[in-house]
Order: C-alpha cells, then sequence, then structure tokens
C-alpha cells in the first residue's frame, strides 16, 4: 500500500456558529484524483483555503508528503508542491496570459532575488509557458492582456498558472465553474491527462466530469464527510442521493 | 489604431528624450537666454526626480502606498549636515554613512508597516516618518526648528569632481539622475520587477504561485529609500542646508503628487512629473501667493481625468480616451 499524499486530522473550522469544517479526515493517495462534492455553502472552498494555507484550521494536523504543514504559511506549501487553484478567478489581470504563467513558472524556480537581467527575455521562463499555454489551448491568446480574456479563458488560464509552479499535488476548486459545456468537456480530458503524474482534489459541481474522472468520492454537507468511496458506490449510495445527487 | 498607438508611444519617449536633453544642457541654456537661476532650479527638479522615483519603485510598480517617503530623504540630509557639523566632510565617508543609514531606516519602516495593508500601512508609514520629524525639531544640537547650516559641500579630494562648482555639481545630480533610471529600468524589467508588479496586481495570487510576498515588498522599499537617500545627499548638499522640513509629511506628500502627475508605474513618468510640479509651482507663485488654492484642485483634476498621469495622457489610445 502507498502511503497516502495529503492527510488530515479532525480538521476543525468555525465561523462564528457556523461549522463550516466539522472534524474532517481525509487520507488522499498519489497520483490519483480525489473529487469532493456537495452542496453549495458544505464548506468545500473553506477546506481548500486550509489545506492551501490560506486559512488557519481550528484544530487539527495537515500532513502534506510525510510533513507536518499545518503551521506553514501558503507560499511556503505551494513551495512543497502543494498548489491551489481559486474557484473566483484570481489572475494578474494587467499582466499578459504569456506573463502570467511566466511568472508562475519563475516561481516554482527558487527565489526571485534577481535584480538585473531581463525576466521577458529568459527563454527558461518563455518557452515553459509558450508551452504550457499551448496544451491548454491558449497559445494564441499569449500576447493578451489577461483582464480582457473571455470567462472560459480565464478559467484555464487559472488552471495554467496553478499547473505552472511544478506541482506535487493540485486543489482545484470548481475548475469549470462557468465553463460552457463545450469547454468543460476540454477542461475534463485535459485533467484526465495529467492523471498519474499530478495528483489531484477536485471540487466539481459539473457531475459528468466528476464521474468521469474521479477514482474516489467524498461528500461533504455541512462540513462533514457523509461518504467516501469509489464512484459506483457513490452513485449507489442512498444517503448522497437524497443529501446532494438529488435523485428522487 | 495601430499606427496612432506606435506614434502615442513615441509621444512619451520624445517627451522623456526632451526633458532629459533640456536637463544636459541647461547649463549652457540657461546663461543664453539670460536667466541663469534656472540651473539651480533644475538641480533642485532633478534631485525631487529621484526622490519621486525611487518612489514610484514601491508605489508605481510595487502598490504600496507609503506616506512616510521623505524620512528617507530626510535621515539622509541630516546624516550629511551631522557629520558635516562635526567636522567629517569627506564625501567617501558622507555619502556611503547616509546610503546605509536610510537604507536601514527603510528596512525598519518596512518591516513594521509592511505588515499592515491599505489604509493603515499609510497611516503607519506616515506615523513613522512624522516620528523623525518630532525628533528632527527637538534636536537641538542640531538647531531644532532652525535646523543646521552646512559649512561646505561634501569634499571628494577630486579636483574635477570639486562640488562647489556650480557646473560640475549640476553634473554630478545630472549623473546620479541617470544612474538611477537606468537602475530602476532593470530592476523593473528583472525577475525581481516581476514580482513587485505581481504583487501589485494581485497579491493573493503572488501568495498562491509559491511567492512569500512580504520579503519581496520588503527588499522594493530598502531600495526605494535607499535611492530617495542619494536624493537627500544631493540636496542637503545644493541647499547646504537641513531642516525638519525635510522630513515632513508635506514632503512626502508632495512626492506622491509628482508620481501621480507623471504617470504611476512608468519609468520616466516621476521625471516629467516633478519638473512640471516645480515648474507649476514656480510660475503659480510668481501669479498669486496663494498658489495652492490653484495648485490643489489642478491635482485633483490630474488624479480624476488623467489616469496614468501625463505619461499616460501621451500614451493613451484614442478610443479610449
Ligand atoms: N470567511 C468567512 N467568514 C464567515 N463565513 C464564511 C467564510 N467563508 C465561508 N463562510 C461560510 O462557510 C460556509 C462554507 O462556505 P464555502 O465557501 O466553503 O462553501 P462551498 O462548499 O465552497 O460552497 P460553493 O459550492 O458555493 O462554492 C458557507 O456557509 C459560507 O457562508
Ligand atoms: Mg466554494
Amino acid at each position: 500500500m502507498p502511503e497516502p499524499i495529503l492527510v488530515t486530522e479532525s480538521l476543525h473550522k468555525n465561523f462564528a456558529a457556523l461549522i463550516a469544517t466539522d472534524s474532517l479526515s481525509l487520507e488522499i493517495m498519489p497520483g490519483g484524483i480525489h473529487a469532493i462534492i456537495g452542496p453549495n455553502g458544505a464548506g468545500k472552498t473553506t477546506l481548500i483555503n486550509q489545506l492551501s494555507g490560506m486559512m488557519k484550521p481550528d484544530s487539527g494536523r495537515i500532513r502534506f508528503a510525510g510533513q507536518d504543514v499545518t503551521d506553514l504559511a501558503a507560499p511556503a506549501r505551494v513551495r512543497l508542491g502543494l498548489v491551489r487553484s481559486f474557484q473566483i478567478t484570481s489572475i494578474l489581470r494587467d499582466f499578459s496570459v504569456l506573463d502570467n504563467v511566466a511568472l508562475a513558472i519563475q516561481a516554482g524556480q527558487g527565489h526571485s532575488f534577481r535584480f538585473w537581467a531581463k525576466a521577458a527575455l529568459d527563454p527558461t521562463l518563455r518557452e515553459p509557458a509558450r508551452a504550457l499555454l499551448e496544451g491548454l489551448d491558449l497559445g494564441a491568446r499569449n500576447d493578451v492582456r489577461s483582464g480582457e480574456l473571455a470567462h472560459g479563458e480565464q478559467r484555464q488560464l487559472e488552471i495554467a498558472m496553478a499547473l505552472a509552479t511544478n506541482p506535487k499535488m493540485l486543489l482545484l476548486d470548481e475548475p469549470m465553474a462557468g465553463m460552457g459545456p463545450e469547454e468543460s468537456a476540454r477542461m475534463t480530458e485535459y485533467l484526465a491527462g495529467l492523471k498519474g503524474r499530478i495528483t489531484m482534489l477536485l471540487i466539481e459541481h459539473d457531475m459528468d466530469a466528476v464521474f468521469a474522472l474521479a477514482d474516489r468520492i467524498t461528500v461533504l454537507v455541512y462540513g462533514r464527510a457523509i461518504a467516501t468511496g469509489t464512484p459506483d458506490a457513490i452513485r449507489a449510495d442512498g444517503e448522497v442521493r437524497r443529501a446532494y445527487l438529488g435523485d428522487a | 489604431m495601430n499606427v496612432g498607438l506606435t506614434r502615442c508611444m513615441t509621444l512619451s519617449r520624445v517627451i522623456s528624450a526632451l526633458v532629459l536633453a533640456i536637463c544636459a544642457f541647461m547649463p549652457f541654456l540657461a546663461p543664453a537666454v539670460g536667466e541663469p537661476f534656472l540651473i539651480g532650479m533644475f538641480a533642485r527638479a532633478m534631485i525631487w526626480s529621484i526622490a519621486a522615483l525611487s518612489l514610484n519603485l514601491i508605489m508605481g510598480y510595487g502598490g504600496m502606498i507609503s506616506f512616510g517617503h521623505a524620512a528617507y530623504l530626510g535621515v539622509a540630509a541630516y546624516t550629511v549636515g551631522i557629520l558635516s557639523f562635526h567636522g567629517v566632510t569627506s564625501a567617501w565617508i558622507q555619502w556611503p554613512t547616509a546610503l546605509i543609514v536610510s537604507a536601514i531606516v527603510a528596512f525598519l519602516f518596512g518591516a513594521i508597516s509592511l505588515r499592515t495593508r491599505g489604509v493603515y500601512f499609510i497611516m503607519i508609514t506616515l506615523a513613522l516618518s512624522q516620528m523623525l520629524y518630532f525628533l528632527a525639531r527637538s534636536a537641538e544640537l542640531y538647531g531644532s526648528d532652525d535646523g543646521l547650516t552646512i559649512a561646505r559641500r561634501s569634499a571628494t579630494g577630486l579636483s574635477f569632481l570639486n562640488l562647489n562648482d556650480r557646473v560640475t555639481f549640476y553634473y554630478v545630480i545630472f549623473a546620479a539622475l541617470l544612474l538611477c533610471l537606468f537602475v530602476l529600468w532593470r530592476i523593473v524589467n528583472s525577475r525581481f520587477g516581476m514580482v513587485i508588479r505581481g504583487i501589485k496586481s494581485n497579491e493573493t495570487r503572488m501568495e498562491g504561485i509559491g511567492i512569500s510576498t512580504y520579503r519581496y515588498k520588503l527588499a522594493a522599499f530598502v531600495i526605494a529609500g535607499t535611492m530617495c537617500g542619494l536624493a537627500g545627499i544631493l540636496e542637503a548638499n545644493l541647499e547646504k542646508f537641513v531642516s525638519p522640513d525635510t522630513l515632513n509629511w508635506a514632503r512626502s506628500g508632495e512626492m506622491i503628487f509628482m508620481v501621480v502627475l507623471g504617470g504611476m508605474g512608468s519609468l520616466f513618468g516621476p521625471v516629467t512629473g516633478a519638473v512640471v510640479y516645480w515648474l507649476l509651482q514656480d510660475k503659480l507663485a510668481d501669479l498669486t501667493e496663494h498658489w495652492q488654492i490653484i495648485f490643489g484642485p489642478f491635482l485633483i483634476l490630474v488624479v480624476l481625468f488623467a489616469r496614468g498621469g501625463i505619461d499616460g495622457m501621451l500614451k493613451r489610445r484614442p478610443r479610449d480616451a
């Protein structure tokens, strides 16, 4: 049995009286895609905020790649290879598309206390950035200001930036949010292509994408994991159907 | 549209080159047009340019609106004044000491203020610099409110670099300005510069790609503070005088105006901003004693309607206007 790459031990998070994360213990195996589904307000983004280090849990521990990262700041976790994407697109809107990705690649290459050479002429930044954007069908948009991209393209750039940091594990917060069915299908295909190389925690409301991609699924309701299992098992689970999948 | 854009971009460049050329030839132009006082005025405008350029690194490129940038100008000027007061007149001791002092002050002030954001950041930088202002006012040995007169300009010991010679000193200032422009041009386009600009654009995202933003902001703060210290050294030598006013918030405010006027985050903008600010102030002061009554609303109009400052106006595409 391989070791899990990411472990949470009874993670807790309250917002005043609201319990957003309720003694959550997860084990994510390396290489696969573990989906987390659940209704709006279930605490999915709050979980990613804690895993990525952007929010402190009230109690509980987080271990990543054998190391306790609970007290590690967000950038330090990224440098270990634990990288998130944002549900609400978060890009450098006044940078060109290529500069967004080149900067993320730069961030993955160690410190940036280099004050003299022109970053825009550095092939070790520009070339991998171009290749990555090409792979995500954004190749033709390199020089566009990213704030001017269409919504779906911005979502692709969001993923491109996370990937550019050379992650071991991606925390994807609704990567398909607001995408059309065609874009959604292409993103699904793209993520499937990363499978095996990069472990993924996938939060997604698009059930076609979830059942196409996930090896395991956890269902989150009111911050609590009410079920974890294979896609087939989750589909068959009566409680899950009542709580979330909404089948009669 | 592209033709227009190219032409406008060039216009911004042409103006930059023109301003620099005027600065370069002022020692010859001024006597030729019978207004030799222009040499001193442009020397002053170039020093202010250096101060504004340094502020632009953190404010225009980094998005850190420091309202205490005069602190570094002042501590460097006071370092020159105090050393001179105690008989240390060598430029080779005065100048490095003053630069180090302003770097240390920038490090300390940055380390404290950069832990906050937004309005708190503005208030803390203001409060810290005002602390130094009041310290200077209470320093009786060094003239308190009356300020400190500097007997003679820094001695370089080199005959061809005698700062008491007006034209030589003018070109030292001009060279310092060119040096600062060149250094900043390299910095803002370097990896470090991209990080600083990224932080202005979206700090959360920068953390999301693994950048510990605090240390980069702090480094930018120290670079900017040191560069502003250079302006302080030059100012102390030009005026042969330093007073608490050098440290006052009004000076910090003026620097912000110059940066905004010239165009935040444009490399050359602050120089244009400083020169225009200086000329306007001078001309308006001729018109009326209450020149600030005209100047204040003018600045507000610039902020409201000429986003991107003068440089932004020159670059703007017609359809955006
Ligand atoms: N910073 C916060 N302060 C207070 N309450 C919060 C905060 N962040 C989230 N919440 C609340 O916590 C609950 C969980 O929010 P969260 O954003 O994690 O849900 P989610 O599962 O991501 O929902 P969605 O599917 O809509 O994205 C919600 O009720 C939300 O209102
Ligand atoms: Mg969410």
